[in-house]
């Protein structure tokens, strides 16, 4: 069941000069949402931001009915976004898309700058089911590091920055926590680093989910504007995504 | 929450819609995808997304620009074929209650044909809407729509294979929409949809490149409205078959602009994408204005101007 329902902002949240953080206050009680899922988020008041904007879920709070999103200015419509104050409200339509997953006991979490956005909701799952979760995390430096504390709480946080100002000093691809056994990879970031992790998976003959980030005109399945090639053909990344099995991905 | 407004009844041919509010194709999926939204029942009728002769996997992403006030598409009329329609999909949209429309496409006479011969055994599909008009295919699709023998052709063709109600889509990349209106009606279409979308594009500058990977696409939304509404009423003066307004409504009162221009339904469709529950809220909105103006029926301010 999706929903197009009003959350109220509880809090915005700034973490560098282009990323927020915004808690948002369902008025209802949560329907269950999954890890990787994603949000529609209307943008009023804007005659150039015409569509919704698709935000992945960074964190869900069924005790308090809250979503957390994990929001990067890279436009327009997020940039107007980033204005919103407490007690504001938002329209969105949620949650969209398959979600993760999950599999194994043992697993691997790689997310890379703001697209390890939706890994904190995804550790916090895990925990639930007992699956022993590492996860590691890429960005320029500490400043772009965002929800420490939630990831060490719910997991192995291992680090590895740009230029060394918090764990290792270098990309993602380079850090020793992939020469351990999982049963499988989450990844979420830019598309080469996803490429690359998921080269490491293959070669360690274990299965990559990754979360693919479309332009999309709908979100829920009916403009089909956001395909990506899969080996069955051209296929949503809205509905059949935004997570899929590498292995399922032509590109990859 | 229903509306059984019996003032706001039209026909198109035999169909009898509830309402003048239907969807546009290509914006509606096959209608079960907005059931978490609206009732359906509610609804004139839905169109759904395009068909043709075979699989078309559609062009490649990028497919999508949003522009001001409105947005370009070019999926490239991805389907499965009308044989998976039909075998398929139409057992999950057979029983929802309101007229549903298929909106029939392809690259040569002999494939709408096609298309069009095995709709026509589909008891439950009241009317299929001609896409002559599709900007966003290499071969066929506005080909049709842009000349008029070639579009009435494609009609003749199609109308010798197809008995129930004939829905023509028109094209507004055309230098006189009458003319192509005109041919259309003369070989027998039931009514006239317009308009498709406006052949545009759109440019990074910061990276040099087109947004689109077609390089150009179709315009649709709030933009392409006062295009579409002086194509309604050109036609509306020339033609006597029902038209279906289509281009940027947003809300109620969009959609009686384009019936005091001369339509007797309309099609909502970018705005679906942006509130889901839109084509159910303007229905309600058309039963608010009737009473505001205290309209016995819509039919008495349909072409008004």
């Amino acid at each position: 069941m999706k929903y197009c329902k009003d959350f109220i902002v509880v809090e915005n949240q700034t973490i560098t000069s282009n990323l927020f953080i915004l808690k948002l206050q369902y008025p209802e009680t949560l329907p269950e949402i999954k890890a990787g899922q994603f949000v529609e988020i209307l943008v009023e008041g804007n005659k150039d931001v015409f569509l919704r904007r698709p935000i992945s879920i960074h964190d869900v709070d069924y005790k308090k009915n809250q979503i957390s999103l994990l929001v990067q200015i890279v436009g327009k419509g997020t940039d107007k976004l980033s204005n919103i104050k407490e007690g504001d409200s938002l329209n969105l339509i949620f949650p969209l898309g398959n979600g993760f997953t999950i599999i194994g006991k043992k697993v691997l979490l790689v997310g890379g700058g703001c697209g390890a956005a939706p890994l904190l909701y995804l550790t916090r799952v895990l925990k639930e089911k007992n699956i022993k979760s590492d996860i590691l995390v890429g960005c320029r430096d500490i400043n772009h590091l965002f929800s420490k504390k939630e990831y060490e709480s719910l997991s192995n946080l291992h680090i590895a920055t740009e230029d060394g100002s918090c764990g290792i000093k270098g990309l993602v691809t380079t850090h020793k926590i992939l020469e351990e056994e999982f049963d499988a990879i989450y990844c979420c970031g830019p598309t080469p680093m996803m490429k690359a992790i998921s080269k490491i998976a293959k070669d360690k003959n274990i299965p990559c989910y990754v979360s693919l980030e479309h332009t999309m005109a709908c979100g829920f399945g009916v403009c089909l504007c956001c395909v990506v090639e899969t080996n069955k053909g051209n296929e949503r990344t809205c509905t059949t995504g935004p997570i899929f099995l590498s292995s399922d991905l032509k590109d990859f | 929450m229903k509306n059984t407004d019996k003032r706001l009844e039209v026909r198109i041919k035999d169909m009898v819609l509830r309402n003048p509010v239907m969807t546009a194709s290509g914006t509606f999926g096959y209608g079960y995808d907005f059931e978490d939204f609206i009732n359906l029942d509610s609804l004139g009728g839905i169109v759904v997304k395009a068909t043709t002769g075979g699989n078309r996997e559609g062009n490649p992403y990028p497919r999508m620009a949003e522009t001001n006030s409105g947005m370009l598409n070019a999926v490239g009329l991805q389907n499965k074929g009308v044989d998976y329609f039909c075998e398929t999909i139409y057992n999950k949209i057979k029983d929802i209650n309101t007229n549903k429309i298929v909106n029939v496409s392809g690259s040569s006479i002999e494939e709408y044909v096609e298309v069009a011969e095995k709709l026509n055994k589909l008891e439950n599909i009241p009317g299929i809407e001609l896409n002559i008009s599709c900007p966003n295919v290499k071969q066929g699709g506005m080909a049709f729509g842009t000349d008029p023998k070639m579009a009435a052709e494609v009609v003749k063709a199609v109308r010798k294979v197809y008995n129930k109600t004939l829905i023509v889509k028109l094209s507004p990349n055309v230098t006189s929409i009458v003319e192509i209106a005109k041919a259309v009606e003369g070989e027998g279409a039931d009514s006239l949809s317009m308009i498709n979308t406006l052949l545009g594009m759109a440019v990074d500058a910061e990276k040099r490149k087109p947004l689109l990977s077609t390089i150009t696409g179709g315009l649709s939304g709030p933009a392409v409205k006062p295009v579409a509404l002086r194509c309604v009423w050109q036609v509306a003066k020339q033609c006597k078959i029902p038209i279906i307004g289509i281009g940027g409504i947003m809300d109620a009162t969009d959609a009686i602009e384009f019936i005091l221009v001369g339509a007797t339904a309309i099609e909502v469709g970018t705005a679906n994408f942006i509130n889901p529950a839109i084509t159910e809220e303007i229905v309600h909105g058309i039963s608010e204005y009737l009473d505001r103006h205290n309209i016995k029926n819509i039919s008495d301010i349909r072409g008004i101007i």
